[in-house]
């Protein structure tokens, strides 16, 4: 069965010791639909994000109050297995962290942890098929067994998103993954996560609102911990409601 | 609303208004001057009107290439996208309108040939409200108000209304006698003219509703109580 929202985020409060990060969150996330999560440095969006697949559990003084449902159950429910969890919904960072090995053991990584193949055939195939995936595999089908990190920014970064696709996650989030790639792989990367929204739900951090407005279907606008307002891309990057949304993607306050 | 962060981007808008005032007022002036070569049959100030209108075709060119400049580098959003669009729609309907001041100053020429008409001193009647409609609606662009638009949109009634007793006149002037129908036909055309100025003005008014609320203006249906026209 689809769900309309595949994670919904019910009255979350997130807290780092006494310091509150996020106020009173309410935010569902389309299914097979990219959210952009904008907003100012310290707005909490990227707390937020590190909330829908626990990353914020490695931080010891954070502790949250509220629900984050996947597919209408709680994440934060104490029988949730955090790494199964976490197979679930991937996540792509601001850096791309390839493993340094090879190309092919980056990608081979999460079938072999989570033992989704018999064969070595098996598993070359699930390698090939998340590198084209991923749109590298023309690129690197010739040197699958170099160093990931002889690969340029751009191709370690989709490299990265092969592997995190490899282990056939429902959801991708992806924190900043174009800001450290120059034009053209940002580009390749968007045209990625446009691709990847057949099979993928996919929320995206970013302080670049061209990309927010080029890439996603849903955006957010968080301000000082808070969701000031979400809604369709279009309309909130031309008739936004709320005068602070209006201030921060004209230019208008920093 | 606040200035933004990059000043550079706030002058581009400026300079928009600018040109777009600028616009505005050179082309009200070639309405009045249209309509000054008909009432004293001045040969001189047609020809002049009819030369200066590339003066406002100019302006118009000079809008596109800083809306477009601004759309490519500053990649608007929100209200600062609905402006430049707007700025665009703007431009392209005053060149219009001092199109049809080039007109009037067209038909003077060829009045100014005949002997004097009687109805042509009505004509600066029928100019009053379409010249008024102009300066309101592109204060109403400069300041954002809503209302002075839909009030302009609504003055638009009261140009058709003088418009079509006026042709009324010019009909029975032509039915009374065929020796008439010559110059009342260029007045006929003249009076089009300054009825097109008012309908110009009300698109504008329109831009202007859209621009400020993110509206678009048919759907809102700000005047639920205004009779079809």
């Amino acid at each position: 069965m689809r769900l309309e929202y595949k994670i919904n985020v019910k009255d979350l409060n997130l807290f780092y010791g006494e310091k509150q990060a996020l106020f009173d969150i309410n935010l569902g996330f389309p299914t097979y639909q990219t959210t952009a999560l904008i907003g100012p440095s310290g707005c909490g969006k990227s707390s937020l994000l590190r909330c829908l697949n626990r990353m914020n559990d490695i931080v010891s003084s954070a502790h949250i109050k509220g629900q984050v449902l996947l597919d209408n159950k709680n994440i934060y429910s104490p029988s949730v297995d955090v790494v199964e969890l976490r197979t679930r919904v991937g996540m792509v960072f601001q850096k791309p962290n390839p493993f340094p090995r090879s190309i092919y053991e980056n990608v081979a990584y999460g079938p072999r942890v989570h033992r989704l193949f018999k064969t070595k055939a098996e598993l070359d195939e699930i390698v090939e098929k998340n590198l084209v995936r991923a749109g590298l595999f023309q690129e690197v089908k010739d040197r699958l067994t170099q160093p990931a990190t002889r690969l340029s920014g751009g191709q370690q970064q989709r490299l990265c998103i092969a592997r995190a696709i490899a282990v056939n996650p429902e959801v991708i989030l992806m924190d900043e993954p174009c800001s450290a790639l120059d034009p053209i792989a940002t580009a390749k990367v968007e045209e990625l996560i446009d691709e990847l929204r057949e099979k993928f739900t996919i929320v995206i951090v970013t302080h670049n609102l061209q990309q927010a407005a080029r890439v996603s279907q849903q955006t957010a606008f968080f301000h000082s911990g808070r969701l000031v307002e979400a809604g369709e891309t279009g309309d909130l990057f031309t008739t936004p409601q709320d005068e602070r949304t209006q201030g921060y993607i004209t230019g208008r306050y920093g | 609303m606040n200035a933004h962060i990059v000043k550079a981007y706030d002058e581009e808008l400026k300079t928009l208004h600018d040109l777009i005032r600028h616009m505005g007022e050179l082309t009200v002036k070639q309405i009045n001057d249209a309509l000054q070569s008909i009432l004293e049959r001045n040969d001189r100030i047609a020809h002049k009107v009819i030369e200066d209108d590339y003066e406002i075709d100019l302006l118009e060119t000079k809008v596109d290439s800083l809306a477009i400049r601004i759309l490519a580098l500053r990649q608007p959003v929100a209200s600062d996208l609905r402006r430049v669009v707007a700025a665009l729609k703007i431009s392209n309907q005053v060149e219009r309108i001092a199109d049809y001041a080039c007109n009037m100053a067209k038909r003077a020429l060829l009045l100014n040939q005949m002997t004097p008409f009687p109805l042509t001193a009505s004509l600066s009647f029928l100019v009053t409200n379409p010249k008024e409609m102009i300066e309101k609606v592109l204060s109403a662009f400069m300041t954002n108000n809503v209302d002075l638009a839909l009030h302009v949109w609504q003055m638009d009634r009261e140009v058709d209304d003088l418009y079509n007793a006026y042709l009324r006149q010019l009909f029975d002037e032509m039915i009374l006698d065929p020796k008439n129908i010559s110059p009342c036909t260029h007045l006929l055309f003249v009076a089009k003219n300054i009825e097109r100025i008012g309908d110009q003005a009300t698109n504008i008014a329109e831009a202007v509703y859209t621009m400020v609320t993110g509206k678009p203006f048919k759907e809102s249906e700000p005047f639920k109580d205004v009779d079809e026209i």
